[in-house]
């Protein structure tokens, strides 16, 4: 078997381990949490729900079965790829995730892109340049130090009360997007910035930039050719850390601006005790980090070719 | 002109200077200044420096680190660093004012009429980029070849260094190359445009010493071709053979400078004589310490360090010091064998799933005093066998013994009592030291938790001579322990001054000092030094090297010695094994080796080390001709 077919078997297994955990810790986290999960079926306290209905709740749900045997049964399911019906809202857990994935996808994505665009620019653009780097260090300051909805509400202030350019709520195409893109894009570039620029600075002392310099290249070649693949590498190391910025993020933000989405979702199955729904939301959180990290390991070694000796 | 500055004899004197020599110079360089701007104000790397380089000429800039001499060089490139200010009276290139130039006009002048090729290969090429690519930038910023015929270029270029199956190479990464070939494709690149000015910072510094012969003989092929050459080095043997002219750089000034042979037979400023008489020689002759120090020690300033370091005092026990210093001639006849490694192999699985093997049935015996040496080119297994005596890793067959006791084969539980007898000395101690320790840290470190000496030494059999290794009635406490130190430090000619330095305040020859003072605290009977003088200076060496001899002789120590570099190796060591591919080839007397070489393969090593004496004249040397470098490969898979 060829050693990357190799790698990505034991890649999957491993991530296989990783769900089964996050499954695992997702069905006694909520089984932990006070309060009785058939009156959150009925409809919450001030439902009050009589105990024959709780009762019939707990038959229909198997509530009423041992621990081990609904953990059984749960995992069970899982494996058949059904997540089960959310509580609340009386719809299969798949079908309420994929209606709300596509409005985070869109917003993670988005803000992604940006940050990294913005990250690179300035990295590139103040690295080894006292004066513009102290201004660029102020900005990245002020982006790391400040909270996300702190962020996003002085967007709004500012743009959307004030100045009118863009929405204050909803889902108006790409002008509602842009607010809560840049309020994501803040809360992960001001890091990656600085890595970038310490990636770019560091890559300039080395002999290889003096080469290139002593060949004729323009600082600007001596910068995107050479200098930038080599800040690229701490920077796909930090992707994976920028992922569950944006993923904590999509919460705060979708709340801040009130838009649809996974965000959304979840905060209130948490609230409702909706145990399939977060169950559901967990693992596709843990996919994804697997997925793009494991994408992030490929990526590294074809950035650097040094690291397609290593061992898979 | 400084006062020191000395100029020979007009060149055109010189037979050798063709009749060019009444066109303008090619480079021309009167009363350059280059200061830096620090932190801590203002530094003169280079001083009122006077050079000429004729075309198709070699000028040979020679001096040890930090003596100005690539700063120099960058000038000419306008490169000098950030910070630099450049002055001079005249800073010309064919003819063209170079400190009038603007940002562009340097851009068009660098990779197209002035090559440059760096040092260390592997990090001077992009390590991200194909060689391919780095050899064609030259040819790509100056617009010189289309996109269609500048693979075929490229090859061209590779076969012009003499790097074999070009169209592969290409297409590979820097860190797939052996050293020689990286040197090689760094030479490519540099003469791609055709540049009439070739500046050459260390080309060989880090190269094992048959390929250094071949990257030597490449740069005289483009010397011979007609481009001119700007050769820096702080190896006068590198520069004997290249250059027509030698300037001598201390402390940012040109000290000396004329024709190649006069400057190598006359040298008239004592810092020329030092650097001369520091070059270690394959000739028998001096090998002692205290003969090794005398022609450094007549250069005074330079090396008063080295001067003082003999007057050390030791940490020779009275009560021991009466069986008087063990001579180390001595030790070979009649005396115990510390270390006896018995047919030793050990192979490697490489990441392709293929075992190689880096040792291969290797016997050898260590007497108490002696110093052995192992030397060999890079992946011959020196490393491997020097980790095998210390018992990193356990041999896949043969054993290891150490007085007399099994070593290789117990648990390392079981060994660690007897580690302190065996310690290490590498190459660049720097990685080994915590950086946030003093030096008195690092060292105390090393003496083990509470006592402050000698408590792991109970029972051992007891080698006479062992004044380093204490025996000393210390008491116990803070007081003691800092006593013991300072002893160590002065042992190795460091003053307690040197106590509270951390480790990046220290020179490269101090920190080997240090490191030496750390392996001696444990009170070792062997020493493996792994390359210990490779990353140094040339004079600085000579410091180590005596220092490691006076120890060796006034403590009784034994050394295991592993160099590439054969002259090292000569001055210190009693006997030789000589390593290729893993095995020992020839082992014996460091006379008889040096003098008689039984086989072919010590003959050739011999042949291709540098010397003054066989001077730039001499043409004939046996590894001519284009690069087959079966043996330098080998690197591309080496052990890690």
């Amino acid at each position: 078997m060829p050693p990357l077919a190799r790698w990505l078997l034991r890649r999957s297994a491993q991530i296989a381990l990783v769900l089964w955990g996050a499954a695992t810790l997702a069905f006694l986290g909520m089984r932990l949490v006070p309060g009785d999960p058939a009156r959150a079926i009925a409809g919450g306290v001030q439902a009050s729900a009589t105990p024959a209905v709780l009762d019939a709740i707990r038959a229909q749900y198997g509530l009423d079965r041992p621990l081990p045997v609904q953990y059984a049964i749960f995992l069970g399911r899982l494996l058949r790829g059904d997540l089960g019906r959310s509580y609340q809202l009386n719809q299969a857990v798949g079908s309420v995730i994929t209606e709300q994935l596509g409005a985070t996808v869109a917003l993670a994505i988005g803000a992604m892109v940006l940050g990294l665009t913005l990250a690179t620019v300035l990295g590139l653009l103040t690295a080894g340049r006292p004066r513009a780097r102290a201004l660029a260090r102020a900005f990245e300051f002020c982006s790391i130090s400040t909270p996300g909805f702190w962020i996003g509400t002085l967007l709004l202030g500012a743009f959307s009360f004030h100045l009118h350019w863009f929405p204050v709520l909803g889902e108006d195409g790409l002008a509602g997007l842009v607010l809560p893109w840049l309020t994501l894009t803040l809360s992960i570039a001001g890091v990656l910035s600085q890595v970038t620029r310490e990636g770019v600075e560091h890559a300039l002392e080395q002999p290889f930039a003096l080469t290139a310099r002593s060949r004729g290249a323009t600082e600007n070649r001596v910068r995107l050719r050479h200098a930038l693949r080599h800040a690229a590498l701490p920077v796909l190391t930090l992707s994976g850390w920028a992922l569950g910025e944006l993923l904590g993020g999509v919460v705060v933000v979708e709340t801040v601006f009130a838009r649809q989405g996974i965000g959304q979702v979840v905060v209130s199955a948490v609230q409702g005790r909706d145990l399939p729904v977060v169950t559901g939301v967990v693992l596709l959180a843990a996919v994804t980090f697997a997925l793009i990290n494991t994408g992030l390991d490929l990526l590294y070694r074809l950035v650097d070719p040094r690291m397609r000796q290593v061992a898979l | 002109m400084t006062e020191s500055t000395r100029t020979h004899a007009p060149e055109a004197s010189h037979p050798d200077v063709p009749e060019a020599a009444h066109a303008p110079p090619l480079v021309e360089i009167a009363g350059l200044s280059v200061d830096f701007a620090t932190r801590h104000g203002v530094v003169r790397a280079v001083r009122d420096v006077d050079l000429t380089l004729r075309a198709g000429q070699c000028l040979a800039l020679v001096g040890e680190s930090g003596s100005g001499k690539s700063v120099t060089a960058r000038t000419l490139i306008g490169l000098a660093g950030e910070g630099a200010t450049v002055r001079a009276g005249t800073l010309a290139f064919e003819g063209r004012d170079l400190l009038r130039l603007g940002g562009r006009e340097w851009r068009r002048l660098r990779g197209r009429r002035i090559g440059y090729v760096l040092q260390d290969a592997l990090g001077s090429l992009d390590p991200l980029r194909r060689v391919g690519d780095e050899v064609a930038e030259p040819l790509e910023v100056h617009g010189l070849a289309t996109r269609d015929d500048l693979e075929d270029r490229v090859i061209g270029l590779l076969a012009d260094a003499g790097i074999p199956d070009p169209e592969e190479r290409l297409l590979q990464y820097p860190h797939e190359l052996s050293g020689g070939l990286r040197q090689r494709a760094l030479i490519a690149s540099a003469i791609a445009a055709r540049p009439s000015l070739l500046i050459a910072d260390e080309p060989t510094t880090a190269l094992d010493v048959t390929v250094q012969a071949q990257v030597l003989d490449l740069l005289r092929q483009m010397k011979d071709a007609g481009t001119a050459l700007l050769l820096i080095s702080h190896d006068l043997a590198v520069v004997a053979r290249m250059a027509d002219h030698i300037a001598v750089m201390r402390a940012g000034q040109v000290v000396e400078q004329g024709p190649a042979t006069h400057v190598l037979t006359q040298p008239e400023h004592p810092h020329t004589a030092a650097l001369l008489a520091a070059v270690p020689s394959l000739d028998a002759g001096p090998r002692t310490a205290t003969t090794l120090a005398a022609p450094v020690a007549r250069a005074g300033t330079v090396l008063a360090e080295a001067a003082g370091s003999g007057t050390g005092p030791l940490l020779v026990d009275p009560a021991v010091s009466k069986t008087g210093p063990r001579s180390p001639g001595a030790a070979a006849g009649g005396a115990v064998d510390v270390v006896q490694v018995r047919a030793v192999t050990k192979t490697f699985r490489s990441l392709d799933g293929r075992r190689r093997t880096a040792v291969d049935d290797v016997s050898f015996t260590l007497a108490a005093g002696e110093a052995l040496g192992l030397v060999g080119e890079s992946g011959s297994g020196k490393s491997t066998t020097a980790r095998l005596v210390l018992a990193e890793f356990e041999p896949d067959a043969g054993s290891v013994l150490l007085d007399g006791e099994p070593w290789s084969g117990p648990r390392e539980r079981d060994r660690r009592a007897r580690r302190s007898r065996i310690q290490l000395v590498d190459q660049d101690p720097l990685g080994s030291f915590d950086p946030r320790f003093t030096v008195e840290q690092v060292i105390a470190e090393a003496l083990g938790p509470g006592a402050p000496v000698n408590g792991s030494e109970g029972g051992r059999p007891e080698a006479p001579g062992s004044g380093v290794r204490g025996g000393r009635p210390f008491g116990s406490g803070a007081g003691a322990r800092r006593e013991r130190v300072v002893e160590l430090l002065a042992a190795v000619g460091l003053d307690a001054g040197f106590l509270v330095r951390g480790p990046a305040r220290l020179s490269g020859g101090q920190r080997q000092r240090v490191a030496i003072a750390r392996a001696l605290a444990p009170g070792p009977e062997v020493l493996v030094c792994d390359e210990p003088v490779s990353a140094l200076d040339v004079t600085v060496q000579a410091q180590i090297l005596a220092l490691l001899a006076r120890l060796r002789r006034e403590a009784g120590l034994s050394l295991l010695f592993i160099s590439h570099d054969l002259g090292v190796v000569r001055q210190v060591c009693d006997r030789v094994a000589v390593m290729k591919d893993g095995a020992i080839v020839e082992i014996g007397e460091v006379d008889a080796v040096f003098r008689a070489p039984r086989h072919p393969y010590t003959a050739a090593l011999l042949a291709a080390v540098p010397r003054l004496d066989t001077a730039w004249h001499d043409t004939a040397r046996p590894l001519n001709g284009p690069a087959t470098e079966p043996a330098t490969d080998r690197d591309t898979k080496g052990i890690r």
